[in-house]
């Protein structure tokens, strides 16, 4: 065996052994303190839960990307509710009446667009001024808040098309249209990270700048590519969601930023960049899915679930960080 | 020698990491009042004995003895607590404190309420920083001192406590000759108050110079003790390597061909000015001169790190700007960094695509990285320099001091770039696999490449170079062709003492 296969193994394989613990703790507990009595591993309740964590999973999938690379975004909900409100909105515009169902298309490639413009702005931004992407995509998420604002003042955006929903609502082999798109989008972004010269790069960077710099990478124009990512995912997770549910509230989104750190972070990605993985993030996502649902199925009120996936959320990280620190004492130069 | 108690013994220690036998059953004793040098090959695992022994690595099994007592030293300030202190091969400060506060870390002086007494801090300070004589002031920022001074930072740490034995693992590898003299003086100052010294260093006149007894180590093994008055460097080398090494083999010289680099009265600010020279196919150019001297500026330049204020680069006769390290490689010049940790690797990475990292784009397999044709590349450089991990997927971090070095040449050699420029190539190298370097260096010149080898070392600048550029306060004081230099007028040169002579 290679070397710190195991303990690579180990550090890798934490969030499920996680996500199973809840899986038999939630099964047993639902036994006893389930208002239903459909058991909580029910097929059903499964692929909803898939379903239900596509919204976040996507654009915390792309969120790994941004954090391997040592930055963050916090305007992805922001983007996120800027591109539904196009997504639906479009779809009324006059220039596009007589289109039909195939206005569909249109309002999908508007939509994703807004997503890969609004990123690129906060990469050309971080590129161009080196100011960190903390702050500015602080900025952006205040900024392009208010452009969801200035869109439709305090009034939902709605339309509801059913073809959409028709399409939002089917199941290929079972599993929901947006569960593909989550597993879909996973299985994309594994393959740029693991076989890729860009995801090599990301690491590269997010791990030593400047030995990245002086091996020929352009760090400013990397920067920018996955800032056009997440914008795109954040748009994508939108024009997934809001197909079924045909209405955009202004507030939509609020809070995404933090859901989807959470859920990297808690698959074991690290705040300062250069490690982390794609699938663990997976992983995070399904984690705090399943804990929502599962202190719902035994009767915890939403205030209790956040407090709980707080208190996990810092657990695993302590839990985290002592690991960490067994194989840092062997790391130390 | 033999009835005085060790400051300090070791028995039968062993440690492994996954993969690897860094220490198997190593034994060995310090004295009070000697300096005991430690040596072997890049990986022998001096740094790891040296690391157990300072709290940093639990040993699998053995004991540490101070004095009398066995000891457990459960992390760095528990054994600084019980005299031992460790200078470390890689820097460990921080960048953002001031000196004094780097050096007190941890152990900051305080007043009542527990804050911190500033006054006394920089006084103490102060005081061990004169010892030591150095130039910078207790108040300074770690991050602007230069790399020697760090490491002075780095020893006045051992002055701070009543040390019992304190080790120096490569300490002058950055350092420069005035440095150095300054550093004996501090190491015979601690020995003549009783402080076992272990030493380690891959160069044989310093070992000569300072030790009193030389243990060797092979593959994590304990070979041997020397008495250095009574030993030479065949014997230790033949303990380190299984074998003797030819030395004095001459490299061969080339013809060399057209101009590849030509540097025509480059200036950049007051880092170095009016600089011109050019180097050759098939060439090796030397800049030999005192740290400082904006060598390390101009290398900088001709890889695209800082824009020159003034002056012309050519390359094969054309005008050239070269704006970032990107346009660098793709005219095909490569720098192998002056220091490896912080420019050259990525150490939470792994061996094989550290090496590959800037060329993985062009070793694609449609949209994928080619993984065969990486790990080929990989082999060959770590045969031809002898690297030595268990395999590719080692993070460098892993790797021995002089192993990640080895990386860093490999990963710009496997370039093969026109112009090489390596910056002290090879700070932390042992001696079997220096001279394979400087080979290499004579081979790629061989096949027609322009090196430029920037060093501090005057043997290895002597034995590489075709021609050397002396430098002192960003000017070239002169142009040495490898008939007319010779050690004094080499020395005169950099100190500023002989006039503008360009050859
Ligand atoms: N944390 C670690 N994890 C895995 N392997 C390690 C670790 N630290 C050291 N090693 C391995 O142990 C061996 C001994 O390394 P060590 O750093 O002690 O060598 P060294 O003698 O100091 O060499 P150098 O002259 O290059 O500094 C090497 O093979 C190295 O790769
Ligand atoms: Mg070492």
């Amino acid at each position: 065996m290679e070397p710190g296969t195991l303990s690579t193994y180990l550090k890798r394989g934490a969030i499920w052994g996680f996500i199973v613990l809840e899986l038999i703790f939630f099964s047993i507990a639902g036994e006893f303190l389930s208002l239903s009595d459909k058991p909580f591993m029910d097929l059903d309740n499964m692929l909803l839960l898939f379903k239900q964590s596509a919204p976040i999973g996507i654009i915390a999938i792309g969120m790994t990307l941004i954090m391997i690379n040592g930055n963050i975004d916090l305007s992805v909900g922001a983007i996120f509710a800027m591109s539904a409100v196009i997504f639906l909105d479009s779809m009324t515009w006059p220039i596009f009446a007589g289109l039909g169902d195939a206005v569909i298309p249109v309002a999908w490639v508007l939509a994703l667009l807004t997503g890969v413009g609004l990123g690129a702005i906060n990469g050309l931004i971080v590129w161009k001024t080196g100011v960190d992407a903390f702050i500015v995509t602080l900025g952006a998420m205040l900024g392009y808040r208010g452009l969801v604002f200035m869109y439709n003042g305090e009034q939902p955006t709605s339309h509801l098309n059913w073809t959409l929903v028709d399409f939002a609502e089917a199941q290929f082999l079972g599993i929901h249209t947006a569960t593909w798109f989550l597993l879909g989008v996973t299985l994309v972004l594994w393959f740029i990270m693991t076989r890729t010269v860009h995801g090599r790069n990301a690491y590269a960077i997010g791990d030593n700048r400047e030995a990245a710099v002086n091996a020929g990478i352009r760090v400013g124009p990397h920067f920018l590519i996955n800032f056009m990512i997440i914008g795109f995912l954040a748009a994508l997770s939108a024009v997934v969601f809001y197909a079924e549910s045909g209405s955009v509230n202004p507030n939509d989104g609020e809070l995404y930023e933090l859901w989807a750190i959470t859920a990297v972070v808690l698959g074991g990605t690290k705040l300062a960049g250069g490690s982390g993985s794609i699938i663990s993030t997976f992983g995070g996502v399904l984690a705090i899915q399943l804990l929502r649902k599962g202190l719902g199925h035994i009767g915890a009120d939403t205030e209790t679930v956040n407090l709980v996936i707080g208190l996990i959320l810092i657990a695993v990280l302590f839990l985290d960080r002592q690991l960490n620190l067994k194989g840092r004492e062997a790391l130390r130069i | 020698m033999s009835e005085q108690t060790p400051a300090l013994r070791l028995e039968n220690i062993t440690k492994t990491f996954p993969g690897v036998k860094a220490l198997d059953d190593v034994s060995f004793s310090v004295l009070p009042g000697e300096v005991h040098a430690l040596m072997g090959e890049n990986g022998a695992g001096k740094s790891t004995l040296m690391k157990v022994l300072g709290g940093l690595h639990q040993p699998d099994d053995g004991q540490i003895i101070v004095g009398e007592q066995p000891v457990r030293m459960a992390s760095p300030l528990d054994a600084k607590s019980k005299g031992i202190v460790f200078i470390h091969q890689e820097l460990s400060l921080a960048d953002e404190l001031t000196v004094a506060e780097n050096i007190y870390l941890g152990e900051l002086p305080r007043k009542r309420f527990g804050l911190v007494d500033w006054r006394r801090l920089y006084a103490q300070t102060n005081e061990i920083l004169k010892r030591l004589n150095v130039s910078f002031d207790a108040r300074a920022l770690v991050g602007d001192l230069s790399i020697a001074n760090q490491q002075m930072v780095e020893i006045a740490r051992a002055l701070t406590v009543d040390a019992k034995a304190v080790i120096f693992d490569e300490p002058t590898a950055s350092l420069t000759d005035a440095e150095k003299v300054v550093l004996f003086d501090v190491i015979s100052d601690l020995k003549s108050s009783g402080v076992g010294i272990i030493y380690i260093s891959h160069r044989m006149e310093e070992i000569f110079k300072i030790t009193d007894r030389i243990s060797v180590l092979r593959d994590g093994a304990y070979r041997g003790t020397l008495e250095t008055s009574k030993t030479n460097d065949e014997d230790i080398t033949q303990l380190m390597i299984g074998r003797t090494l030819d030395l004095s083999r001459n490299l061969a010289h080339h013809d060399v061909g057209d101009v590849v680099l030509k540097v025509d009265n480059l200036s950049c600010g007051h880092l170095y000015e009016n600089v011109s020279f050019e180097v050759r196919h098939g060439e090796v150019v030397g800049f030999y001169g005192l740290v400082g001297a904006g060598r390390t500026a101009i290398a900088e330049t001709l890889f695209g790190l800082r824009e020159p204020t003034a002056g012309r680069i050519y390359l094969d006769g054309q005008p050239t700007r070269i704006h970032s390290p990107a346009d660098a490689i793709r005219r095909g010049i490569s720098l192998v960094p002056e220091d490896r940790k912080a420019q050259g690797l990525v150490l939470g990475m792994n061996c094989r695509d550290n090496m590959t990292l800037p060329q993985v784009d062009d070793l694609k397999a449609g949209p994928f990285v080619a993984e065969g044709a990486e790990i080929a590349i990989f082999d060959q450089y770590r045969d031809r320099l002898d690297i030595r991990t268990p395999g590719w997927r080692q993070s460098v971090g892993n790797l021995s001091g002089g192993n990640q070095q080895k990386i860093v040449i490999g990963k710009w050699l496997s370039m093969h770039p026109n112009v090489l420029i390596v910056d002290e190539p090879t700070r932390g190298i042992d001696v079997g696999s220096k001279s394979e370097i400087h080979n290499l260096i004579r081979d790629l010149a061989g096949l027609g490449y322009a090196v430029i080898v920037i060093s501090s070392e005057m043997p290895e600048v002597l034995h590489v170079s075709d021609r050397i550029v002396a430098m002192f306060s960003g000017k070239i004081m002169r142009t040495f062709t490898s008939e007319e230099v010779t050690e004094d007028n080499l020395i005169q040169a950099i100190s500023g003492l002989s006039a503008d002579k360009v050859a």
